[in-house]
């Protein structure tokens, strides 16, 4: 379960560039809820992600995820509790270490790093198992550098890194958005799969509609720094992308101006 | 000239390169681990001489001073570490800011002389250059137990997040590692290991000077990139952790023996600093040239040409 209690942000306070990014926003994710988070760009979703994950404090609000005031814990103190992915394939990874570095280093996330070897046997047989899960291969080359892999083979990597331990809540931001057509669908797949096996709670943030519909159970849109809509259940199941356009305009008298949502609408 | 001068300058060469080669391993740490252009170095090399001479002098035996000149590089690389992950001093400022600070600190430990001398014939000593077999199998023998500790530390859970930081601060981050704390335990290990070299060349040349560390940083740059450079051609995709390493020391080796060239043409020793600049220059400069080479416009234009 995680909980934002009137979350604000401003970026660049008193200067020119000043930027409410997250203007007061609430909301509630029950354990085991998959929640797909879509608006236009610059609509604060990435900021969203970001406070969450403490990339900086909040101006205002406070962060709950299961009982735990994260609110003042800082980035790594509270990766513990969180999986990421990134829109950047490059961000998630160690370029120069090993598949199996990688992996080991996502192991200990939360944990003393002391000096135990960073990877033992049993990890890399374990590790070996989920990456054949991925049907990637990667299970062959276990060693090496994820520096070598394509941008897709990266963020399936990053993925199962992500939930090698169950986090508390997985937070994806965009994270096929830039894979190939073909790769993306695959490692949404995997998404998919790798969620419900472990009834992980999710946010994935998409500006692709199509696919903000199909995957999760609760579709939210932002819009200026605020959650707009909120859709869950048989209403989220039974959308189509026209009556998602058409509520946007309703609530927030404008028109969607996504190019990519829109040519995800004409290839609908 | 004679080629026998340059035969026998070689073993004294080599014992050069070894002591120097601890210090570039500590450079390594640094630059190629860390990511961090460390400038500290210049001055806690020169904080090892003058610790391990003062110690001596004052009746400790070699390997005791030496541990505490290793504990006192190690105290310069955690205030490089603090003033810049604390205070958010950028990485070259917060080292040439150590480094300006330890050449008042040094003067001090060495009770305002510029230099100090310690004779071998007055003190027990670990190497010295009238002793240069047993200072090679020393020297030797401390490099082969670092690099066994370096491979050691960093296939660990601490040094592969070590590693980690220097990679991908970010993704680091996201798996909870605390780059601070990373960061300036990285840079105490290596000012530990730098000022160990210090206080090895001290016993070794027989005196520690205020300056003997100046331009440090660019001889440890050298011994990496040559090192680097030499291990990639002859090692190639067999490569591993403690291979670079040992590369590194050898780098620091033919470093010296090129030195040791130049001074047998009777170049003016004046010209030292400038040849090592040149020499720097050159390693760093030839993986790039040699990508450009493959990868430019001019070779682009002329295959264009042949088409139009
Ligand atoms: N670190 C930052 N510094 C300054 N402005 C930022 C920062 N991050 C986001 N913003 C601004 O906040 C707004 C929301 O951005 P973001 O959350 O990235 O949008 P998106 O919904 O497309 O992910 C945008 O106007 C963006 O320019
Ligand atoms: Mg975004």
């Amino acid at each position: 379960m995680i909980e934002l209690k009137n979350i604000r942000k401003t970026f660049n306070p008193g200067t020119i560039n000043e930027k409410l990014a997250l203007d007061g926003v609430s909301l509630r994710i029950e354990e085991g809820e998959f929640v797909t988070v879509i608006g236009g760009n610059g609509a604060g979703k990435s900021t969203m992600l970001n406070a969450i994950a403490g990339t900086w404090p909040v101006n205002e609000g406070a962060i709950v995820i299961d009982d735990i005031n994260v609110t003042g814990l800082s980035e790594y103190r509270r990766a513990k509790y969180l999986g990421r992915v990134f829109q950047d394939p490059m961000t998630g990874t160690a370029a120069s270490m090993g598949i199996d570095e990688n992996l080991a280093l996502a192991a200990r996330r939360g944990k003393r790093r002391g000096l135990r070897w960073g990877i033992t046997k049993k990890e890399r047989e374990e590790y070996r198992e989920k990456l054949a899960e991925l049907s990637l291969g990667l299970e062959e080359r276990m060693s090496a550098k994820v520096g070598l892999l394509s941008g897709g083979q990266r963020q399936a990597l990053t993925l199962l890194m992500a939930t090698l331990r169950k986090p508390k809540i997985l937070l994806l931001d965009e994270h096929t958005a830039a894979l190939d057509p073909k790769t993306a669908k695959t490692v949404l797949e995997t998404t998919q799969r790798i969620v419900s096996e472990h009834h992980l709670t999710t946010m994935m943030v998409t500006h692709n509609m199509r696919d903000a519909i199909h995957y999760g159970n609760r579709i939210i849109m932002m819009n200026e720094g605020k959650i707009i809509l909120n859709i869950a259940g048989e209403e989220k199941k039974n959308l189509t992308i026209e009556q998602l356009l058409h509520k946007f305009e309703e609530v927030s008298g404008e028109e969607f101006t996504n190019d990519q949502a829109i040519l995800s609408k004409k290839d609908f | 000239m004679d080629i026998g001068v340059l035969f026998s300058a070689l073993p004294g060469n080599i014992a050069q390169g070894l002591i120097w080669g601890i210090m570039a391993l500590g450079v390594f740490l640094t630059y190629k681990i860390l990511n961090f252009a460390d400038l500290t170095v210049d001055g806690s090399i020169a904080t090892g001489g003058a610790v391990t001479v003062v110690l001596i002098i004052s009746g400790w035996s070699a390997p005791a001073a030496l541990a505490v000149a290793f504990a006192a590089g190690v105290l310069a690389g955690l205030l490089t570490g603090l003033l810049h992950t604390m205070l958010g001093i950028p990485d070259i400022l917060a080292g040439i800011l150590l480094q300006i600070a330890l050449y008042s600190i040094n003067l001090n430990i060495m009770g305002g002389a510029a230099n100090m001398a310690l004779s071998v014939t007055q003190y027990n000593l670990l190497v010295s250059l009238r002793y240069i077999p047993k200072t090679l199998l020393v020297t030797g023998v401390i490099i082969l137990v670092l690099i066994s500790l370096m491979y050691w530390y960093f296939g660990t859970e601490q040094g592969s997040a070590i590693r980690a930081t220097g990679t991908n601060p970010a993704m680091s981050r996201a798996q909870g590692i605390n780059i601070d704390s990373m960061k300036v335990l990285a840079l105490a290990l290596s000012n530990g290991f730098v000022a160990l070299s210090g206080g090895i060349l001290a016993q070794y040349q027989g005196f520690s000077d205020i300056n003997m560390g100046r331009g440090a940083i660019v001889i440890g740059l050298a011994a990496v990139i040559i090192g680097e450079v030499i291990g990639n051609a002859l090692v190639g995709k067999r490569m591993n952790f403690s291979i670079r390493l040992l590369f590194v020391v050898v780098g620091a080796i033919l470093y010296y023996i090129a030195i040791g060239v130049v001074l047998w043409l009777r170049m003016p020793t004046n010209n030292l600093k400038l040849f090592t600049a040149i020499i720097v220059a050159v390693f760093l400069a030839v993986p790039y040239l040699k990508e450009k080479a493959n990868n430019s416009f001019a070779k682009a234009g002329r295959r264009g040409n042949k088409i139009s």
